[in-house]
């Protein structure tokens, strides 16, 4: 599993693309908000937790169809489904590999952007926080969604169609919890529930994905 | 005699074919009666004047978008558990009505909701929860259409399905959550049994039966219509193949 979890990651990083991709997307998104919606210092701060949290989303979506696509298309992962590492290892370190990858950076790129739509600087340890919490199931959802779609030629549109809902818990408990505490009521309901959705879905998921993972093997063969 | 010896599609078939008339007949007067007495003979209700009478179509739309979720859950479960192609069949065939139906719930919601409550939309926790679950129809669906091989399909929306279910569940919790800062005043109350006078409730039970044997009448016909695309795709094959 490290050796896995290690290969990815240098795939990641070497092959570029991937890496800074998300973060340069996650800086544009949260760019055009103001100028979607005006300069107002007041509005954007009230809007920020909102804005970080749906870029952040879409900045991991971005990433999501890689998680798998590669290892399907060069046959890494017939491979890897012979190995005697179980399919649900796999689909948990690709998931890791996606997180370190993508929600990470986000995560600690999170307040540095927060600067730009004048987020309250005392909200910032729960922003932290949340996307620290948060982020992991997202790649762990996205997995899944790449899991689906990873047999079908056009599958981009589809995942990000499969995935979003899936998004919703997630993206409403962290929200929340920045919003809650930029509003001066304390945070920890929003984070322990964000905390059980992420442990839920880390539990879970992979299951669901080796599943489909294996579907989609045994239909291409 | 088992339940299963009806998933060998031909003996489905045939009982379908046999049901089908008598379920649409059923359906067309029990949704005549119930709407027509809905409409025309029930009185108008104090601050809703006409708006009232929505509900016959509301309510049972609402409940059915639900209950045939759980219905696709129940036969996705079947297919990945006993690899009934029917039952497979059958969720597909469902998840189309459900989707007309939340799109019908919602609709008609927009449009008691405008003079009611004076907005066409609202961020009410049960809305928010509807629009999300027409999400899991459309995403459901769209994976049916994309994925080629049947099979494989099935199994794929099987899972999806599942996954979505605790996910919609999930949804409606955090959806509640959300919400619950924002202080929205109107909140729709359904539980109908305990908030409704009986003139307005014998009108909607027959809509309800009405909703559900018409439910059942598409769900068999649409089903058969999947199996004989199925042979016919077989037999398409095989003219190839020669």
């Amino acid at each position: 599993m490290i050796a896995l979890l290690r290969r990815d990651l240098m795939l990641a990083v070497r092959a570029g693309g991937g890496f800074g991709l998300g973060l340069a997307f996650f800086l544009i998104v949260v760019v055009l908000v103001p100028f979607g919606v005006g300069p107002e210092t007041e509005l954007l701060r009230r809007i920020a937790p909102g804005i970080l949290w749906v870029a952040a989303l879409l900045s991991a979506l971005l990433t999501l169809d890689r998680i798998f696509a590669l290892d399907w298309e060069d046959g890494s992962l017939a491979l890897l489904a012979t190995s005697p590492l179980p399919m649900e290892g796999v689909a948990l370190v690709k998931a890791a590999a996606h997180w370190l990858t993508t929600g990470l950076p986000l995560t600690l790129a999170g307040p540095v952007l927060g600067v730009l739509l004048s987020l309250d600087p005392a909200v910032v340890p729960v922003l932290l926080a949340s996307l620290a919490i948060g982020t992991p199931a997202l790649s762990v959802i996205g997995a899944f969604g790449a899991a689906v779609t990873v047999g079908l030629r056009r599958g981009g549109l589809l995942l990000s169609l499969l995935v979003l809902p899936l998004y919703v818990p997630t993206l409403i408990f962290g929200a929340e919890a920045v919003r809650l505490s930029a509003e001066g009521q304390g945070a920890g309901t929003a984070l322990l529930l964000l905390g059980g959705v992420t442990l839920g879905t880390c539990a879970l998921l992979p299951f669901a994905a080796a599943a489909v993972l294996r579907i989609n093997l045994r239909s291409s063969a | 005699m088992s339940i299963w010896e009806y998933a060998n599609p031909k003996r489905f078939i045939a009982v379908s074919d046999r049901v089908v008339p008598w379920l649409s007949w059923l359906a067309a007067v029990l949704l005549v009666v119930g709407l027509g007495w809905g409409f025309f003979f029930v009185p108008r209700a104090e601050n809703f004047e006409y708006s009232v009478k929505i509900i016959y179509v509301h309510v049972p739309s609402a409940m059915m978008a639900i209950n045939i979720w759980v219905m696709m859950l129940v036969a996705s479960l079947v297919w990945l558990i006993r690899r009934h192609h029917v039952s497979a069949l059958a969720a597909r065939a469902a998840a189309g009505v459900g989707l007309v139906m939340t799109v019908m719930a919602l609709f008609t919601g927009a449009v008691w909701g405008q003079p009611m409550w004076g907005t066409w939309w609202a961020w009410d926790p049960r809305l928010t929860s509807f629009l999300i679950l027409f999400l899991f129809y459309l995403g459901y669906l769209a994976l049916w259409a994309a994925v080629e091989d049947p099979d494989a399909a099935a199994d794929l929306t099987s899972v999806l399905c599942l996954v979505g279910s605790v996910f919609a569940v999930l949804s409606r919790y955090a959806v509640n959550f959300w919400n619950q800062g924002l202080h929205q005043g109107a909140t729709l109350s359904l539980d109908a049994e305990e908030n409704i006078a009986d003139v307005y409730w014998f009108p909607l039970l027959v809509c309800l039966a009405g909703f559900v044997v018409l439910f059942l009448a598409l769900v068999f016909v649409r089903t058969t219509t999947e199996i004989r695309l199925r042979r016919v795709a077989a037999l398409q094959r095989r003219e190839a193949m020669a």
